[in-house]
């Protein structure tokens, strides 16, 4: 990561990403106080054990809050990669920043995303591993190749000029080797995003990050 | 005006870079430099660019510009002025101070298109013109989001 | 989207010269993209910040396309007296948005 874009990433004041944590704050104070209490102590942990298998589904961060909205508020859910849900989810990733990742193994859905990570896809029929396990650390087009950890989902991606999710990432190199990128919320999405934390286990939560 | 000749929006739907696009930036460059000092003398000196020399991606650079001046109310830094060559124009940001400010300084996050010159000018209350300049090197994102720009 | 935050020292000795830092959530449309029919997407930018210290004008900037998205802009001012530093963003299509920050001087 380079000085400038570290720089960005730790400056806690006037960051890009703290627009979003300060809509994300404002959120949690309406919607979720009533139950979740003081966000600071409450949340303090949540974001970095996600996605997780519940015993009766695999969710991601994201897909728990709507699980929250539409099952217990009775209201309809947050469109994926709108503000609202990027505020939302980046402000309680925030109170897990500098805590290790621990995912808990689902053997099922680990398998599966274990499997579009390894798969060959696109018109460049090329894998994840090709790119982020067999040559990270070298150069694709002036930047480095990292090894694809998302340790600080959602990203303020300078590329984008915006805050966003992992997923949209995933999309963006889904798009890169030519595939037709999945859903946002798919099946396959969530599996590979809980492969990709799952591979990072113990490395510490970096939300909200920024990337070039 | 500079942004109709130097400009490539006024056309097909599809742009079209002008075969002479460099000589077209650089006078759109001279252009607004001249607007700002009026013709007068630029001497490099005294003031500092601090930019990347090799930039992620320029969508968002960070920048600051210092100048040396005592900042009193007898000499000061009027103006700092920030101006590239390889963007589609070329003003970038112009910060009015004055001896309030205490020391001439701004940053600012910019967007640098291209590898090529990038320029500050202070304007001092002598009326004098001082710059810095620097030659960034820009390289591009390897998964672009929708293959475009 | 006319979230802002201004950052400034909540407290400074008399003459001390303090650093302020501002950001606008603003996308910054530059006005030379175009979208994937081709057509050009038309420009909205910020294109002024001021900053007044107790209603004395300290700083101002004019902002071009080329400031990048979310603006960050720091500046610096000498801390003369306890009161109020106010910032105003205008931009295009009437864009505007205002914060305030105290400072008490010692």
């Amino acid at each position: 990561m380079s000085r400038e874009t570290r720089a960005l990433q730790d400056d806690e004041a006037t960051g890009p990403a703290v627009l979003w944590l300060l809509d994300g704050e404002a959120l949690w104070k309406r919607n979720c106080v009533g139950c979740h209490g003081n966000m600071k102590t409450d949340m303090k942990g949540v974001a970095a054990r996600y996605p997780k298998f519940d015993g009766k589904r695999l969710m991601n961060l994201e897909q728990q809050i709507n699980l929250c909205r539409v099952e217990r508020q009775k209201e309809p859910a947050f469109a994926y990669e709108s503000r609202d849900l990027l505020s939302l989810t980046v402000f309680i990733g925030r109170q897990s920043r500098g805590m290790p990742i621990d995912i808990s193994e689902s053997k099922p859905h680990l398998d599966a995303g274990r499997a579009t990570f390894f798969r060959r896809q696109g018109q460049l029929h090329l894998s994840c591993s090709q790119c982020h396990d067999e040559r990270s650390g070298k150069s694709l087009v002036g930047n480095l190749i990292p090894q694809a950890h998302p340790t600080g989902y959602p990203i303020y991606r300078l590329e984008w000029q915006n805050l966003g999710s992992l997923q949209r990432r995933l999309r963006n190199c889904m798009i890169g080797v030519r595939a037709e990128p999945y859903a946002y919320g798919s099946q396959e999405f969530v599996e590979l995003e809980y492969y990709l934390m799952w591979r990072a286990q113990g490395m510490k939560l970096e939300t909200p990050a920024v990337r070039p | 005006m500079v942004l109709a000749c130097g400009s490539v929006l006024a056309g097909p739907a599809h742009a079209q870079l002008p075969p002479n696009i460099i000589a077209l930036r650089k006078a759109a460059l001279e252009e607004v430099i001249r607007k700002v000092t009026g013709g007068a003398l630029v001497r490099p000196g005294r003031v500092k660019l601090d930019i990347p020399p090799l930039i992620e991606n320029g969508n968002s650079v960070p920048l600051t510009v210092r100048v040396e001046s005592s900042m009193t109310a007898a000499d000061h830094v009027r103006a700092i002025h920030v101006f590239t060559e390889k963007n589609p124009q070329p003003n970038l940001i112009s910060a009015h101070l004055g001896p309030r400010a205490g020391r001439a300084t701004v940053s600012v996050r910019a967007r640098i298109a291209d590898t090529g010159l990038v320029i500050a000018i202070a304007q001092m209350s002598d009326g004098s013109y001082w710059s810095d300049s620097a030659q960034p090197v820009v390289t591009l994102s390897a998964c672009l989001e929708d293959g475009l720009i | 989207m006319s979230r802002v935050v201004v950052n400034v020292p909540a407290t400074a000795r008399r003459g001390e010269v303090i650093e302020i830092r501002t950001l606008a959530g603003h996308d910054m449309e530059t006005g030379f993209r175009r979208t994937q029919l081709g057509e050009l997407v038309p420009r909205n930018i910020i294109t002024k910040l001021l900053c007044t210290y107790n209603g004395v004008e300290i700083f101002s900037a004019d902002l071009h396309p080329a400031v990048a998205a979310n603006p960050l802009i720091a500046f610096t001012t000498v801390a003369t007296e306890s009161g109020t530093l106010q910032f105003r963003w205008i931009g295009d299509n009437g864009y505007s948005a205002t914060q305030t920050a105290s400072i008490t001087v010692v």
